[in-house]
């Protein structure tokens, strides 16, 4: 029964939907958690799903929709972080509330769709079909192309961003180039794990990675295999017990990060 | 009086022309016109405040230089684009220390310039990274994370990441703060060896009065408003015939 549900074309391609954004997810997210804007995936999952809602209303291709809103709430946010500079933060609440605001807004001008939503909100990643996989795997080539071309431009940015500047590096195009990134790899990874849980992705295996790991390269690496490790356990898990799969992973993510704690303890002590 | 070629031998590196800054009301620096020639030492000494690392900021280009004008090698700032010739050490305080990055990765991003982009790291660039890890005696620490160096370490790590390009204007943010009196005396040592003998100019903002005065003198060759300008030239300007080698045996 566990090996039909395994061998089913839904969960092969909930599979390779999930390999993908488990090695966008992390990529993007190490210079997000290195430049403390963590919270940065939870405001434009927020937006996104703002995207989906208006797309279902209008009859878009609603992934699509959320991209665009995605990427448009990302240039807000610089504009915003611009004005107000000491409160980095600031710009990241106002938009997630707008975010928020505009779904709700959406929801109850389209009433009948809300099961449909729903999906956004908490990933149906079984749902995931061969048009989506089409544009998880066209942002993915592009997050991997991009980031391959400026590793040590990136890398320089979020380590010591004037530093980046000195070096006559084109910075506000880099920055800018990874708010967009983010944005992409938000608005596809959303129908994976569901909105609510985006950030987890973005963000866990980086926080696991840098426990252990001693030097850039070898972080970047180490939050990759862990954020795939937990992308197909947590699909293997949530198959075989008929489990939310969102849910398993993110769960399952959480428990490498205390085992990683605990084990890091251990050996110190 | 000069010969066109004693003339060339003190090139101007940076030149600044009415420049000023405010923060809010506060005027700091107040059209200040000063230029840094080849191979001077300038030491800029002034209270907390006083407009220091603004300037250096705005020599390196990283604040606007209002309505005056910054020429770096002779080309206006906006325009220039050798910045590999431009090492830049800011201060300590600049990056994070839980950062996962070894050394070796933070000497090496020295090379991470406009020129180099789109490059691959290859394998002269790890050369010239080991050499300047030799240079600085850290090659024995060059896997480690930067955060887990002591103060003195790291300075030497961010000083050997600003000369891997062997560049010919060193701007230095208070390179001392916060390091030990002998470990901050080797500092110096080794500055002062890099000005006398190799074909530097270096510009250093500091707050060690006494090490200031031991290299550059007493008194100071400008002032504009709480900053004060300390000069010294590596040679006599007499001298400028004499070449590189014989500089470095002196």
């Amino acid at each position: 029964m566990a090996i039909e549900i395994i061998l089913s074309d839904f969960f092969q391609r909930a599979l390779a939907g999930g390999l993908l954004i488990g090695i966008t997810a992390p990529l993007i997210g190490i210079f997000l958690v290195l430049r403390r804007l963590s919270m940065i995936g939870d405001t434009l999952a927020h937006v996104t799903i703002a995207g989906v809602a208006l797309g279902f209303l209008i009859n878009l291709y609603p992934l699509g929709a959320g991209l665009v809103f995605a990427v448009l709430a990302s240039f807000a946010i610089e504009k915003l972080r611009k004005a107000y500079k000491s409160y980095a933060e600031l710009s990241i609440a106002i938009i997630m509330s707008g975010g928020v605001a505009l779904a709700s807004l959406f929801f109850t001008l389209g009433m009948g769709y809300n099961t449909d939503v729903m999906s956004y909100l908490f990933g149906s990643i079984y749902t995931l079909d061969t048009q989506d996989l089409y544009v998880v795997g066209a942002v993915t080539l592009v997050v991997v192309v991009v980031i391959t071309l400026f590793f040590k431009e990136f890398f320089l940015l979020s380590f010591e961003e004037d530093a980046a500047s000195v070096s006559g590096l084109p910075v506000r195009m880099m920055n800018m180039l990874i708010t967009v990134l983010t944005a992409l790899v938000i608005s596809t990874a959303i129908k994976i794990v569901g909105a609510l849980l985006v950030s987890a992705l973005l963000t866990i295996p980086v926080a696991i990675s840098l426990l252990i790991a001693r030097s850039f390269k070898s972080s970047v690496i180490l939050s990759v295999v862990i954020s795939e490790i937990a992308v197909v356990g947590g699909l293997v898990i949530a198959g075989v017990w008929n489990l939310a799969p969102g849910a398993t992973i993110v769960l399952l993510l959480i428990a490498l990060l205390i085992l990683t704690m605990a084990g890091k303890k251990g050996l110190s002590t | 009086m000069f010969t066109p070629m004693i003339d060339d031998c003190h090139q101007p590196i940076i030149e600044t022309e009415n420049i000023s800054f405010s923060y809010r009301d506060q005027k700091v620096i107040n059209d200040l016109n000063f230029t840094v020639k080849e191979r001077d030492f300038v030491g800029i000494i002034g209270s907390n405040g006083a407009g220091k690392t603004t300037l250096l900021r705005m020599i390196v280009g990283l604040l606007p230089s209002g309505q005056g004008s910054i020429r770096l090698f002779g080309q206006p700032i906006r325009r220039f684009k050798d910045w590999e010739r431009v090492g830049y050490v800011p201060q300590k305080n600049s990056f994070n220390p839980l950062f996962p990055a070894t050394v070796r990765e933070v000497v090496l991003s020295g090379l991470y310039n406009n020129k180099n982009l789109f490059r691959r790291v290859n394998r002269h660039m790890q050369q010239q990274c080991d050499d300047a890890l030799e240079v600085m005696r850290i090659q024995d620490i060059a896997g480690k994370r930067i955060g887990e160096l002591s103060g003195g370490q790291q300075q030497r790590a961010f000083l050997a990441r600003a000369l891997i390009n062997n560049p010919d204007l060193l701007i230095l943010d208070e390179p001392t703060v916060g390091i030990d009196a002998e470990t901050q005396a080797g500092f110096f040592e080794l500055i002062t060896h890099m000005h006398r003998h190799h074909h530097m100019t270096l510009l250093m903002v500091s707050h060690d009065m006494d090490m200031i005065e031991g290299y550059l003198g007493e008194k100071p060759k400008q002032k504009n408003g709480k900053i004060e300008f300390f000069v010294r030239h590596s040679h006599e300007i007499q001298d400028c015939e004499v070449q590189d080698l014989q500089h470095s045996l002196s």
